[in-house]
């Protein structure tokens, strides 16, 4: 019924929150110094593979990983 | 907009069902005793299952006085950096500004912009940057912080802030689409912020 209130900068360019917080956190993480950034660039690190199904069977899964390929 | 005026005038403004506010709410959940029933007739001699819900500690009151000190949680995703911690008063950066949080302060529950968090303790101060998260004070003087990330002010590498800081300008000055923007932007103020945090 009332229109929202003015969105933050972030929200109005089409970026969602969970997608701002993290950006901060990596700018963060990326400003410490040395023993304290690799610990935390380490820990934050992920891999994963994704596969879409159809039909009942998952399809070629994509790996997205911060570990460089072997 | 104005379509239903009328209606949303002209009812009650007494609710017909009132909803209790979630802090007159009981705070132990009760035991399902439908299902605790249904469970003793078939399987008698096993106890029932606990439920998440009677895991958790009952909310702690409202006291009816203003309590002495404020307890602080004070939590990110990989630590529990303070846990149920009293102290005097916590200063956050919130998205309105730094609030100063003492204890017997109005429930609030408040967006964090990055920016340095000081916690309080008669004469120490320990100071954090934090990255963004939220803030929950409940009317118990219990304040729950949760963070992304922060780090003592002491672990930040203030040349790594100043070569941040003027990337980011000058991606500012170069971006196109709105995201390129709304990105930099990010940027900049997370840099200024570390920046006055060392700095201040």
């Amino acid at each position: 019924m009332s229109s929202n209130a003015a969105a933050p900068f972030w929200r109005a360019a089409g970026m969602t929150y969970i997608t701002y917080s993290n950006i901060c956190a990596n700018l963060v993480r990326n400003c410490l110094k040395e023993p304290y950034k690799t610990e935390a660039i380490s820990r934050e690190r992920v891999h994963f593979a994704v596969s879409k199904w159809a039909e009942g069977k998952p399809e070629k899964p994509t790996i997205r990983s911060d570990t460089p390929e072997a | 907009m104005f379509r239903r005026a009328t209606t949303l005038l002209t009812r009650s403004t007494i609710p017909l069902r009132a909803r209790p506010f979630s802090t007159d709410v009981a705070e132990t959940a009760p035991a399902d005793s439908t299902f605790t029933d249904a469970w003793k007739k078939v399987v008698p001699h096993i106890d029932p299952p606990k439920t998440p819900l009677t895991f958790m500690k009952p909310r702690p009151a409202t006291p009816s006085s203003i309590p002495t000190k404020l307890t602080v949680n004070f939590v990110l995703p990989y630590a529990s950096e303070l846990s149920a911690k009293e102290v005097d008063m916590v200063i956050i950066p919130a998205s309105t500004g730094h609030m100063g949080v003492l204890p017997g302060h109005v429930a609030t529950i408040a967006e964090l912009k990055p920016g340095v968090m000081s916690v309080h303790e008669g004469t120490d101060v320990t100071k954090y940057f934090v990255s963004s998260g939220f803030a929950f004070i409940h009317a118990n003087s219990i304040a729950d912080i949760i963070a992304v990330e922060a780090v003592p002010l002491d672990r930040v590498d203030a040349s790594l802030v100043q070569k941040g800081l003027a990337e980011f300008n000058q991606k500012l000055n170069s971006a196109s689409t709105d995201l390129e923007k709304a990105e930099a932007q990010i940027g900049v103020d997370v840099h200024s912020a570390l920046n006055s945090a060392l700095t201040g």
